[in-house]
Order: structure tokens, then sequence, then C-alpha cells
């Protein structure tokens, strides 16, 4: 990699991309509504919205991967049409994707050369010398990583790393990173700006797609801010206020979320202990369990923090009994010994569970919802009588769901595959929580799901919790988390850190714990400034 | 020639049709798609490339028209599976049943004609090695083939950049998808490839193996070959094993049966079925080792959303 | 999307299945393979239409007829349903011949055993033990899939072919007539044996209300009770069923052994039936042909019992246009084949339907199955 990135065709005296009017219209929705955006040669440039703002849109008409219905794009001063990703690609656009392109049984490198155009690239076809290139770029911006690694063995970091080694050995003048920190520990997103800057200070263009207020902040020299499909602010991220920037996009002034906690409640009976669990997972590339304990109080809920595939799957599989622990000792509820019984018999004792995967395990896309009330609720909703289903009173447990939750659904017939991503999270929660839980165990409530909704889930949380049930929620969303949790722990590596109250740990430490620095988190306590001196503070 | 010399050309004639058919289906498995029409296209190989050797009277065409039939098979079940997104285990065995049909209505001109077998061809000097060099050097082209494809696989699969995107679309068809490389493409051509070897390999049982065309000829071998894939996990090197392996028992039930053993000779027929069975339960039951190996979107309908 | 994007159309997934189009594909399949069926005839060289009536319509122009169609559409149906039910689950038991066969083996047996000492109570039982003999061999691809992982395609089928072997040394070795002439055929079943036919001047016997009650049953199993709705999750979505508690292994072991049994009843009564003696081949693949019959049913009792009468039509015009025109016997195969091809090709419309191309860029950014959930979620 030694041609720099203006010997693309960039005369200097253009920006190096404009966008003028890009509009884009899907059924029901205008996501991108005459938007302008310019980007600079060596720029940072941050595109801030929430979910649904019509970011994602934006930078797919920019990659190719969609095609506007009407506006211009130029490029270092020319109009140029974008005939899909490989044509953003000979352009010099690359893209890092939210979700990774990759092959986990393949190696770094046949990940790499799979990326490359094999005509254009001669690296491509020898893989001697394209091991060669990308331990030299990986050096260069400090992505380490092994060639010959094969990808299931890749921490979620490394692997995004692939992904950024893959995009740079095409020499890319404009870098487009899709919420690259999402599945990062912060440590590691500190790693990541690190290159971002090294790239930017070679004259790339970085378009950073974010909803994370500080890092922007701490990242981008400049920031376009869309909401509903609309620009409504461009400014200088670095001389705005975090609150500023949430206000421009959310439209409103946030609320303070953090839930009084400390000693508002009064202590309640311990409802489930988990004690030396240990267990493998259930896919053999799975995160095993190493000696887990936990406890939780009714009215309780606790937040389990932690980046992904570091053994939540097979602690959410161990604690709604899909996957029953080895000991029935391991797990105790209200006293009994739980750890053998299975999903079944876990819900006729009142524990719930909303998985993180709405549409293939919490419930079936292509059944009715009234079908879906039954999947979880048929036994604690007695919808089942000597083996028969009485279908008329699973339609009526689904038609109140989706009246009591706003769910935006055409009845109980519609299939769960039609319905949009927050509105079905909204019924699966729904559905859980009308089961009336004792605990209720959630993962990711509100992954990719709009701003309304989530405060609706959030507020369905708080409130059963007052109910006096005990709620986990596992989330990768450390501002979800400090919103609705009393007490944290983070996962990493399959361990689970202590917990501690949620309005004594500050967000670097559940990012160091994140890293499985357990200990460091724990004797630097609470609010010692850490080293980057950056105070994320989870609002 | 000796005995033993005799045995193992026949132990290998036992296991060439296999090797087709095993090898065609890996490599249509790598690219994720599971095609269980391998008995179909195997007796429609076998019809085709007996009817037009017996009409033309040269298996230099009869072998390529027998690559074509199963590939003309195999092409439907991509029609069906890749661009009507049909169910590949409903479409493969209604590949099969049709295949069964067509090749006897086909053959039925064609039962009781005699015909050649398909020639040695000895590789002058080698060839009269004791044992060892009829068995290696005195096979017919089709053999050789056999093992010239093993290698061909082996250094696709491993050495080409065709044989790493067509392992990438079978572990992640979306991802090879939104990084340019048709899914669709890819796996039509490993599709036909799987046609095309199951087809020799079906011509190899009715030229080379009993050189004759009856109805059902390929009695179970294409499910078998289905098996070997398992049972190689998904590695040509292994598919090679396997079939000789089976090829052997197939052979040695044979022989057990005409050295008057005294077990019924139904019960010595059943033993490549049971063996079959056997290989897949001492496989199956290491789901770890199958998760590496299997390639992960087998079976799976993939839509690029065009 | 090759074929489609030539037409300058895109496929596009629906939301909800197409009800009409679940209704209207089989008998459109049916039609496009009469007329493939037209088109096989004038080239084989016969006058399609007559070859047509000989092989659908005359068949079942008789009283005679109807009662044979009877007679095949009974094992169909009785072994369709089982299946049906599997292939919801997505257990694919493709080896009911195999288990029609130890049914078959199972009641013959107990024919043999009992010859010349029969009661009333011999059929009953040989009923049974024909259910419980597919039963058994049902179980065996049950276990090794549950215990083993082995995928039950593979045992099933292999295990087919041990059963058709296992019957042939039966009827050459120790059940053979000892009076056949050295036949490979067990002795006549006595009278008490057999099943009494309930329509006079045919051979239609009292299997066939018993693959009526089989369809009942079948259809109460799948439409009200929670095992045929567990069934349901557990194919469409193997992770759901285990997050609302639905075993799948349960789930395997109750479809293989309720399939097996089914076809094991079917082998009984073929053998207390039409043929009324065992004999090396019981079946002309009825186990095989009852997998199209589940397709084609739509994997619903009902459907199984018009596809089962659909095919039952095909065996008799296969033989009547045998006899009467000289067409070969293995069309029917290739019928019955077509039949399945033009069905599943037709299945996309259920599922999918046709768009007019919008601006090409968008088609990437919608819709992909895989990650597409994943995807969906976060798109506006």
């Amino acid at each position: 990699m030694s041609a720099k990135p203006g010997m693309n065709g960039s005369s200097g005296a253009h920006p190096r991309l404009i966008l003028r009017g890009i509009t884009k219209r899907y059924p029901g929705v205008l996501a991108n509504d005459r938007i302008d955006l310019t980007l600079g040669a060596g720029e940072i440039h941050a595109l801030l919205g929430e979910n649904g703002a019509g970011k994602s849109t934006l930078v797919q008409i920019v990659y190719g991967v969609v095609r506007a219905d009407a506006g211009r794009i130029l490029w270092n001063g020319a109009a140029v049409t974008v005939d899909g990703p490989a044509g953003a690609r000979a352009l010099g656009i690359g893209m890092v994707f939210q979700h990774f392109s990759l092959f986990e049984s393949l190696t770094v490198a046949e990940n790499v050369a799979l990326g490359l155009d094999p005509k254009s690239e001669a690296g491509a076809r020898d893989m001697a010398a394209l091991s060669a290139r990308i331990a030299e770029v990986s050096a260069r911006y400090g992505l380490t990583l092994d060639p010959e690694a094969r990808v299931f063995d890749l921490s979620v970091g490394e692997r995004q790393r692939v992904e950024i080694v893959r995009c740079l050995l095409q020499d890319p003048s404009l870098l487009i990173m899709d919420e690259p920190t999402s599945v990062l520990t912060p440590q590691e997103a500190d790693q990541l700006f690190e290159t971002l800057r090294r790239l930017a200070a070679e004259g790339r263009t970085i378009l950073y797609i974010s909803h994370k207020l500080d890092e922007i902040r701490r990242l981008c020299d400049s920031a376009t801010i869309l909401r509903g499909g609309r620009v409504v602010a461009t400014c200088d991220p670095r001389t705005e206020t975090a609150p500023s920037l949430a206000r421009l996009m959310i439209g409103e002034e946030v609320r303070a979320t953090r839930k009084e906690t400390a000693g508002a409640k009064p202590r309640m009976d311990e409802l489930l202990r988990v004690e030396g669990l240990s267990m493998k997972a259930t896919n053999p590339l799975g995160t095993p369990l190493h000696d887990v304990r936990l406890r939780l109080r009714e009215g309780e809920i606790l937040g389990i923090a932690g980046v992904a595939g570091n053994g939540q799957n097979t602690l959410l599989a161990a604690l709604s009994g899909e996957l029953p622990a080895p000991r029935a000792d391991a797990i105790r509820f209200e006293g009994v010994s739980i750890g053998l019984e299975g999903a079944r018999a876990r819900r006729d004792r009142g524990i719930n569970f909303v998985p993180e995967d709405r549409l293939g395990h919490g419930a079936v896309a292509d059944l009715s919802l009234a079908d879906n009330a039954l999947l979880s609720g048929w036994r604690r909703w007695s919808l089942v009588r000597r083996g028969l289903v009485s279908f008329a009173r699973s339609r009526e447990r689904a038609e109140q769901v989706v009246a009591r939750f706003s769910v935006a659904a055409p009845g109980a017939h519609a299939a769960a595959r039609s319905l949009s991503g927050g509105n079905l999270q909204k019924f699966i929660i729904g559905r859980e929580i009308m089961q009336r839980p004792r605990l209720l165990i959630a993962a990711h409530p509100t992954w990719g799901v709009d701003a309304g909704a989530a405060a609706a889930i959030h507020k369905a949380l708080i409130e059963l919790a007052a109910s006096g049930a005990g709620v986990i929620v596992v989330s990768q969303d450390l501002d979800e988390l400090f919103t609705l949790a009393d007490r944290v722990a983070v996962i990493c590596a399959g361990r689970l850190s202590a917990s501690r109250p949620a309005h004594e740990v500050t967000a670097e430490d559940v990012g160091l714990m994140m890293g499985g620095l357990f200990d460091a988190a724990i004797a630097k306590g609470g609010g010692v400034p850490s080293e980057t001196g950056d105070t994320r503070d989870g609002g | 020639m000796d005995i033993l010399s005799m045995i193992l050309m026949s132990v290998v004639a036992a296991a060439t049709p296999l090797l087709f058919a095993g090898l065609g289906e890996l490599v249509t498995e790598k690219a994720g798609v599971l095609n269980l029409g391998v008995e179909g296209m195997m007796l429609m190989g076998a019809v085709i490339g007996f009817a037009v050797t017996a009409v033309t009277g040269t298996a230099f065409l009869g072998i390529p028209a027998a690559a074509l039939a199963g590939a003309a098979m195999a092409g439907l079940f991509a029609l069906l599976t890749l661009n009507l997104l049909a169910n590949q285990v409903a479409t493969g065995l209604a590949l099969t049943l049709f295949g069964v049909g067509l090749s006897s209505l086909i053959g039925q001109d064609f039962v009781g004609t005699p015909l050649d077998r398909l020639p040695q061809l000895d590789i002058p000097g080698l060839s009269t090695v004791p044992v060892i060099g009829p068995v290696l050097f005195g096979q017919d082209a089709l053999v050789y083939l056999s093992l010239l494809a093993v290698g061909g696989v082996v250094w696709f699969l491993a050495r080409t950049r065709a044989g790493l995107v067509l392992k990438a679309v079978g572990e992640n068809p979306a991802a090879a998808h939104r990084l340019g490389h048709s899914v669709l493409g890819v796996r039509w051509l490993a599709v036909l490839f799987g046609g095309a070897m199951s087809g020799i390999g079906g011509a190899y049982l009715s030229l080379a193996y009993t050189p004759l065309w009856a109805e059902n000829m390929t009695a179970g071998r294409g499910w078998i070959a289905l098996a070997l894939v398992v049972f190689a996990t998904w590695r040509p090197g292994r598919v090679l094993l396997g079939a000789y392996l089976f090829g052997g028992v197939t052979i040695a039930q044979l022989h057990a049966q005409s050295a008057g053993i005294d077990i019924p000779s139904q019960f010595m027929s059943m033993l490549p079925y049971v063996a079959t069975i056997l290989v897949l339960v001492l496989i199956s039951r290491d789901a770890t080792r199958i998760r590496l190996n299997a390639p992960a979107s087998i079976g799976k309908v993939f839509h690029p959303g065009g | 999307m090759a074929v489609s994007g030539l037409l300058g159309l895109r496929l596009e997934r629906r939301a909800n299945a197409s009800r009409a189009m679940l209704l209207v594909t089989p008998p459109l399949a049916v039609l496009l393979t009469v007329l493939s069926g037209a088109v096989l005839f004038a080239a084989l060289g016969f006058d399609p239409v007559k070859a047509l009536m000989s092989y659908f319509v005359a068949p079942i122009s008789t009283r005679y007829g109807i009662g044979e169609l009877a007679v095949k559409a009974t094992p169909l149906a009785m072994i369709g349903i089982g299946l049906a039910l599997g292939f919801r689950g997505n257990v694919w038991n493709i080896g009911a011949e195999g288990q029609l066969t130890l049914g078959a083996i199972c009641a013959g047996g107990l024919a043999l055993a009992f010859h010349g000492q029969e009661g009333p109570w011999l059929l009953p039982l040989m009923m049974l033990a024909g259910a419980a003999g597919g039963l058994a061999y049902g179980a065996i691809p049950a276990w090794l899939r549950t215990r083993f992982n082995a995928n039950e395609i593979l045992t099933s089928l292999m295990l087919t072919y041990v059963g058709t072997l296992l019957l042939s040394y039966l009827v050459t070795g120790p059940w053979k007539d000892p009076d056949g002439f050295n036949f490979p055929e067990s002795r006549l079943f006595n009278d008490a044996a057999l099943l009494p036919i309930i329509l006079d001047g045919t051979r239609m016997h009292l299997g066939a209300p018993l693959a009526l009650l089989a369809v009942v049953v079948g259809w109460v199993i799948v439409a009200r009770t929670l095992i045929g709705f567990q069934i349901k999750v557990v194919g469409l979505t193997p992770i759901a069923a285990g997050y609302a508690g639905f075993s799948q292994a349960r789930t395997i072991w109750f479809t293989l052994l309720l399939s097996g049994g089914l076809a094991g009843l079917a082998g009984a009564i073929e053998v207390a039936g039409p043929i009324g003696q065992l004999q090396p081949s019981i079946s002309p693949g009825y186990g095989f042909t009852a997998i199209i019959v589940a397709f084609l049913g739509r994997l619903h009792p009902v459907g199984v019992l018009l596809a089962a009468l659909l095919m039952a039509l095909s065996y008799l015009g296969g033989e009547h246009a045998q006899i009467e025109l000289g067409l070969p016997l293995a069309l029917t195969g290739v019928f019955q084949g077509m039949l399945l091809f033009f069905l599943l090709a037709s299945d996309f419309l259920v599922h999918y339907r046709l768009r007019r191309v919008a601006p090409p860029g968008v088609r990437a950014a919608r819709g992909r199955v895989g990650e597409a959930r994943r995807r969906w979620t976060s798109f506006p």
C-alpha cells in the first residue's frame, strides 16, 4: 500500500464528496429528504442520528447499495453515478458495515482476498504476498492481526480489523464506518479512533456514523445531524456539549434518565441466586461459562454489560432453561434448586425470557401473533387443555398484548414477519410481561428499536420491577443499562464480575471490566478519572 | 492376474461410481446446496451413457452424454431450488423419484442389450508389476479420471480463488453477496458439476462395473454417496478413502457369498447399507467436527433480494 | 435472480403467505403435468387425447375401477398422513417403504404362525403387529438422530434396503410356501387373516375406512393439538421451539414413530388386503410415492387425502395404459416426479410475489434471506 489517497484523482480544489438534494422514498416512509452533505479531504465527519433517521439509507446510496430517487453526487468535483459497491470501490469509496461480511471457517487472509477484486489487485491471487501486505497495513495503522488465523477464533474487535484492513487494501480516499463501536469495548474503541486519526492525517476522509455523542465529540471534526430523513444541523461537535447534540438529534430536551436508586427501595427478599455455574455453550463455537455467580432481589433490575460473544448467550440459555445447568443447585430460584429444569418448567415458576433475536427465537416469523402468544404463554395462560389448544383464547391474549402495549399491527392474525422490529419487540416484551413473571430476563431489549418504542419498553421494564418482579437485562448498550439497572455486572470471556450499584459505577469502570479487567475496575473504585480523561456518563 | 489383484481391482471398480458421485456432491454441498437427487442423477447418467454407447458404439460419446444427462437433471434442481427458492430436501427427493421413472422409461428398450465392458487402459510397463500393477495401472479410463478428479477437487478447493469463493458462498452467502460474488452463479456451477459427476458415476455402473442396463441399477449407491460426504466431513481426500472402504465392503460380501459362507445372501447384501448407517453414526455424534467442517449455509434457501 | 431479472420483474417476499396461492397451486401443478403428459405421449407417438383418456379417465369409469382407486389410495393416504406430520416438523422420514415392509413382515408372520388355528382375533392382532413393526423400524432412525445426530434421511433410506432384503430372505427361506413349487412366496393367508371386502364387486376392503380414520386423526393433531403446534414450530424455527419449551427430540420421536406406525399399518393392510400372502415385493413404491402425496397435499391431512386419490389414479392409469395402449409402466414414475416438480416450482408464488422492477439499485437493500432478520430490524 504505497499510493497516497490523493492520487485517486482528487485535484485538491474540490471537496472530496458533495451530495446535493439526495432523496429516497420507501413505501410509507421518506427515508432521505433532500439531503445535502459536503466532505473534505482529511476530514472525520460524523453522521449523527437516531435509528430510523435515514443514516443507513444515505450511506447505502453513497456506497451504491441503494439508488437514490433524486439528487446528485459529486466526487472530487465531478458528477458520478455509483453503480453498486464495486463501482463505489473503483471510485475510492470503502465501507465497513456494522454487520461484518466474514467467513468464520476461513483465514483472515482468505477473508481479505474475498473482498478484493482479482482483476485490479495483483495481490489477491498470491496468498503469500497478500499476507505480507496485510501484515504491513496492520502494522502501519495499529491494527494487529494474524493473517493465518481463522476468523472464528477472533474477538469481535479483531473481526472488525479484518473488515478495515480489507477496505484499506483498496486504498480508499473515503472510508465509511457504520456504527463501528457498537460492538467494541471502550478501550477497543480508543484503539480504533487512533487508527482513524492516522488515516485522516494521510488525507483520507472518514464518514463516521453513530448515535453515540461522546465519541463523536472526541473523534470528529464536523457533524451532520439527521432527524426523520432530513438534515437538521451541521456543526462542529467539539464545540457542542453532549446534551446540545442530543437535543439536535432527538429534537427535544433529553430527560435525565438515570434511575433514582440509592436507598429508595425497601430491602426485598432474594429471588435468584446463581453460584458456581460453569458450563459449555450450546454451539461448539460458543463461549463457555466459568464459575458464574449472581444474586437478584425482588423488585431489582440487574444489568449485565459485555461485548457480544463473551458468554451472554450461554448465560441467557442457562437462566432461561433452554440449556439447563449441569447441577441443580447452581441456580436457585425462590430457594428452590432449578438448575436442571428446562425452559418449560422455569416458565411455570414465572421465569420469562425475552431473547435477543426477535424473528427466529422469541417469535416465529411465519406464524400469526395469536400463535406467537401461544408459543410462550401456553402454560401460564392455560391455553392448552388435555393436549387440545384453544386458539380463540390465544387470539384474545394476543389482542390484549397488542392493545396494552400499543403494538402497531393489523390484528392478532398478522404474521410476526409483517411487523416492524420495534413493534414486534413491544409485542414480545408485552407478551412476557402480561404473563406476570416473577423474574424477567431480557436480552438487548431495545436493540435496533426506534426511540419511541425503546422508551415504552424501558418504562414497561421499570414498572414490572416496581411491581416486585426481578429483572435481568443483558445489553451492550451502556446507556440503556444505566437507564434501567439498580445494579450492574459485566460479563467477559464467560466470567461475570461482581455486581455493583449502578450509581457507584462509571461507564469507564464498565469499559475496563468489559475488557476483562475486573480487578482494575474494582481497585479504582467509583469516580477516579481514567487515563484517557474521557467522561462517559451514560447520558 | 492373481486372485489378490483381481479382488483389489473389483474393489476399485465397486468404489469408482461412489467416488464420482461423492466428489460431485461434495462440491455441491461446499457451495451450500444439499442435492438429495444423486440417485436420480446417477440413474439418468447410467441409462443415457448406456444408450448412447449402445447406439453409437463408442463410450467416448456415451460418457460425455452421461455427464450431460446428470448435469441436465442437476440444472432442473438448480432452477427449482436456486431460482424458484424451492425446499432443497423436497426437490432433491423429487429429482430422485423422477430420475427413477424417467430412466426406466428411456431404458426399457435397452434391457438385455449386451455391451462390451469399458476397455482397460494398461499403462505399458507398469501394469505388469505383480499385484499392484494391474490395480494401479491396468484400469479403465474412468478409474483414472476419478482419481484425477480427486486431485483436481483438492487443488481447486485449497489453492484456487474460485475454490475460495465457492467455500465462502457455502459458509455465508449473504456476506459473499455483499462482497460482490454471484451466489447464484457459483451455486449453479457447483450443482451442475455435482450432476455431471453423478452422471459419470452412473455411467461407470452401466458401462464398466456391470456392462448392462437394468432398472434401478444404482441400488441406493446415490444415497451411499451422500453418506460418504458426511463420512468424509466434506474433505475430498476422505471421500476417496470412504469410497474405497465401501467398495471393499461390497466386494467382501460378494466374495463371502461365492466362498459358500453359510449366511443367507440377503444378509450379506445388507452389509453396505448397514455399514453406511454405522459410519454415519460414528461421524455424526461428534457435533463439533460436523460444525467446523460442514458448510454453514447448507440446505438453506438464499434470496439475494432481486 | 436470473430468471425474473430477465423479465424485468423482481421477487419479493410476501409478509403473509398467500392462502389463495396455497390452494391454487396444487391444481395448477396437476394441470401442467397433464399438459406435459400430452406432449410426452405425442413424443412417444401416441394420440395425446386418447392416451390421456386411457390414463386418467378410463380406469375409474367402472365400479371396479373406483374400488381399485380406493385400494391404492389407502396405503398412500395412510403413509402420507404420517410423513406430512413429520415434514411439517422438518423430520424427513423417507424410509416409509421400509417401515411398510416391516409392517407387512410382522403382520404376515402372525398370519403364517397361526395358519390353521385362526379366530376373529387374528386380524386385529395382525394390524397391531404391523403398526408395531413399522413403529419399531421408525424408532431406529429416531434413536440414531436423537442419540447420535445421524441424519434420518440417510438412515431411514438405508433401512429400507435392509427391510426389503429381510423380506426377500424370509420368503425365499423360512417362510417359503412348502407347496409353492419353490416360488419365493409365502403360502396364501387363510380367510380369517384377510381384510373383508366392503364394496361388492370390487376389491375395496376394510383398510379404506381405516385410512379415512387416519386422515381424521391427522387433522385433529394438526389443527387442534399442542403436539401439532409443536411440530409446526419445530419445523419452522427450532430455536423458537426451544424457547417455548418444546423438545425437538420429542418431535423427532413422535413423528418418526407415528409415520413408521402408519406405514407399518399400511403394510399390514396390503398383505391382509389385496395381496393375501407375503411376496418379495409387496409395494409398488407406496412409501416413496407417499412423499409426493404429502407435498402435493400441502402437508395437510385433507390435502393428503385428495393427493392420495390422485396418485392412486396415476398408478391405475399407468397399469391401464400399459394394457390398453402398450405404454410403458415407467411413465407412472415420470408423471409423479413431474407433478412434484411443478408443485415445488409453483410454491414460490405462495411465499413470494413478482413485482415490476424498481430502480435497479434498490434491490440489494431489501429483504435478504439469511441476514435479513438482523438487517431488517434496523432498516426504516
